[in-house]
């Protein structure tokens, strides 16, 4: 197995490191506390107590309250439920707005409603521009008399674009809509207050914040209607079916006290250090390019093309190094084709089969950029020099 | 993560008989960047019909790239004749396999061959002659019906694997399905497919004909009045365009798209296309 020490990892939009402190205050509850939260003597009513404070922490990270926290087991999770709960709230409304750019959970789940409900529904994919934005016109075009759900994510995955969905969720609410995010990209990132916003629903997945894997919340707005996805004992007040998983919940309230804490580290020194890579990657290889909106972004994204040469080469020879990351190209999505998020842009195919996703968190230093930085440009020089289309002179 | 064999590894890492070779007695061309593979390979050949010399230039993956480097080191020293009947299994056996969602790799490794060697005797590729089923990726029914019988194909998803076909938009996964029963089962000879109907589309053929169209047809129209057209994206039938200039702001942009765009799209290119704005 590879040493956590080894490695330069630039893949924190894929999942991230389990914060020492956080693993700490989980251990507990694995080794010893095994109680069951929902029995009635002491050893496991003190299970519950520890559930509860967790709550409260990722309340206080979103600006919400408690009992608008509902735990899950992952971001996928959290999506489906809001979704299906939306259109079960309204069943004479048939319509869903969404955006071509939307992380699986929600763009398999919104097209291919009509299979898993069993009912006629009207799919509206918002698109987006050369910069991987949206525009509100549009949006406010779509909204329609029967829309039942708006879903639109706080930040893409794949470019880091931020979309405007406080301002989204408001032209929802003031004609009846009900509104999601997925925030799973979002949160802890960049700093979210829930209690200004008109936003009915909102996912979070721990893993994304140095939380552990498997360990999801679904936010719902008090008074916005609701419909378990799961069904069973009366856990999270009978809003999710299913025993509580009690240690990932801990560390979850853990990471999110944690990034409330590394929230101005996050976007004062770690994205100096993005910039940095950013601006060095695209002066030192030619034919380079940035894909996404250059400032309405989250602190710890780049996602640069390079080029006449394929992404999954390019990780392979960075994998030589240690160096993490992800890329858009199509033999490294399990499909054949690049991603759809750069495809939706109109990255042309020259650079969306060479796009690499560079994605940073709180425990990336300079001396790992300055490394990436000496590395990158033999690698991709090297693989130009055997691609066919890739002429010295261009 | 793939699971590649340290033959796969190495041939990747440590690529053999990279470049081109100058008045090359063959050269084969397959893929293409859209597609997110091709193959450029060249060999001299002597007097005796031995290949003294192959060389490749791979845009892809690690498995394109260590299927060329594998290639070109399995070719050298063998005769015309010889370098005819490889095919894509012996190129994976030489890598110690590859894994099963790759096996298109050693097919292009095979097609590239081919090409080079048709290239050589001055022959056209049967392949290319077949009616196009998978429009993603221009793949053929004469070229799946080859690997459904070369490799002992059984299912939708091996077809996929070994041939792209289907693994884009996914149209044609019900036609996949025929062909695979119907090869399976009757044997029909590949003669009597080719040219049965008329050939479709693959998506890079219909880009370059929306962009003459729009070059030569359209744009005219709209620079006259201080406006312009730019293709954004296609996506099966959906065309995406998006109006600049003058166009922008004018209140009759979408009859533009719809009443000039799109019947001149569909008189010029395909009449099933749809064209929307894209802002």
């Amino acid at each position: 197995m590879m040493n956590l020490n080894d490695v330069v990892y630039m893949d924190n939009n894929a999942t991230t490191r389990i914060a020492p402190e956080v693993l700490e205050q989980m251990l507990p509850y694995l080794h010893d506390y095994y109680g069951n939260p929902s029995s009635m003597h002491r050893f496991g009513g003190q299970v519950g107590a520890a559930i509860t404070q967790a709550r409260e922490k990722v309340a206080t990270l979103l600006g919400a309250e408690p009992e608008e926290i509902v735990f899950t087991s992952c971001g996928t999770e959290s999506d489906s439920t809001a979704i299906f709960s939306a259109l079960q709230s309204f069943p004479e409304k048939r319509h869903v707005i969404t955006t071509r750019v939307e992380h699986p959970a929600v763009k398999n789940l919104s097209e291919n409603l009509d299979r898993l409900t069993g009912h006629k529904h009207r799919l509206t994919r918002l698109m987006v521009d050369a910069e991987g934005c949206l525009d509100l016109q549009k949006y406010e075009e779509a909204l329609a008399e029967d829309t039942a759900v708006v879903s639109v994510m706080w930040a893409n995955n794949e470019t880091g674009v931020i979309f405007p969905v406080v301002e989204m969720a408001r032209m929802a609410k003031e004609r009846g809509i009900l509104f999601h995010t997925d925030a799973v990209q979002a949160v802890g990132k960049i700093p979210i207050n829930l209690k200004e916003t008109d936003i009915d629903f909102l996912s979070i997945s721990g893993h994304k914040l140095h939380g552990p894997k498997g360990i999801g919340v679904l936010y719902v707005r008090r008074g916005t209607p609701f419909m378990p996805f799961l069904v069973g004992g009366h856990q999270e007040r009978g809003r999710r079916g299913g025993t509580e998983n009690v240690a990932s919940i801990i560390g979850l309230g853990r990471a999110c006290e944690l990034a409330a804490a590394n929230m101005a580290d996050e976007n004062n020194r770690v994205k100096k250090l993005r910039d940095k890579l950013e601006h060095g990657l695209l002066s030192s290889i030619p034919h380079s390019m940035l894909n996404g909106h250059k400032t309405d972004r989250l602190p710890n994204t780049a996602n640069i093309s390079f080029e006449y040469v394929e992404g999954e080469a390019i990780l392979l020879h960075m994998d030589q190094y240690n160096i993490c990351a992800s890329s858009g190209s199509a033999c490294t999505s399990g499909s054949l084709e690049p991603s759809h998020v750069l495809r939706a842009m109109g990255v042309p195919f020259t650079a969306a089969h060479g796009s690499i996703r560079y994605s940073l968190s709180v425990y990336n230093t300079e001396e790992e950029i300055d490394f990436v930085l000496e590395k990158m440009p033999s690698i991709i020089a090297g693989l130009r020099e055997m691609s066919p289309f890739w002429k010295a002179d261009l | 993560m793939w699971e590649y064999t340290d033959k796969v590894q190495q041939h990747f890492l440590f690529p053999k008989n990279v470049g081109e070779i100058e008045n090359p007695s063959g050269t084969g061309n397959v893929g293409s960047l859209a597609c997110g593979d091709a193959l450029k390979l060249t060999f001299k050949l002597d007097d005796k019909e031995v290949i003294t010399d192959a060389k490749f230039k791979t845009f892809g993956c690690a498995s394109a790239i260590a299927s060329s480097s594998v290639l070109t080191e399995m070719i050298i020293g063998m005769t015309l004749e010889e370098a005819s009947k490889v095919t894509n299994e012996d190129i994976a056996d030489r890598l110690g396999g590859l894994p099963k969602e790759k096996m298109h790799c050693s097919v292009m490794g095979r097609e590239a061959l081919e090409a080079a060697i048709a290239d050589y005797r001055g022959l056209k590729l049967p392949m290319a002659e077949g009616e196009v089923v998978c429009e993603c990726f221009g793949v053929t029914d004469i070229e799946i019906i080859r690997a459904i019988k070369e490799s002992n194909l059984h299912s939708v998803e091996e077809i996929t694997n070994f041939t792209k076909a289907g693994g884009g938009c996914g149209k044609c996964l019900d036609r996949l399905r025929e062909i695979l029963v119907e090869s399976t089962h009757q044997g029909i000879s590949l003669k009597n497919l080719a040219g049965k109907t008329k050939p479709r589309m693959t998506t890079l053929q219909k880009i370059k004909k929306i962009e003459d169209a729009l070059e030569r047809e359209i744009r005219p129209g709209l620079r006259k009045d201080g406006g312009d057209i730019e293709l954004v994206d296609v996506d099966g039938d959906f065309v995406f365009v998006s109006l600049r200039g003058a166009c922008t702001s004018c209140v009759k942009s979408q009859t533009t798209i719809k009443e000039y765009v799109e019947k001149k799209l569909r008189e010029l290119v395909l009449d099933t296309l749809i064209v929307e704005e894209s802002k």
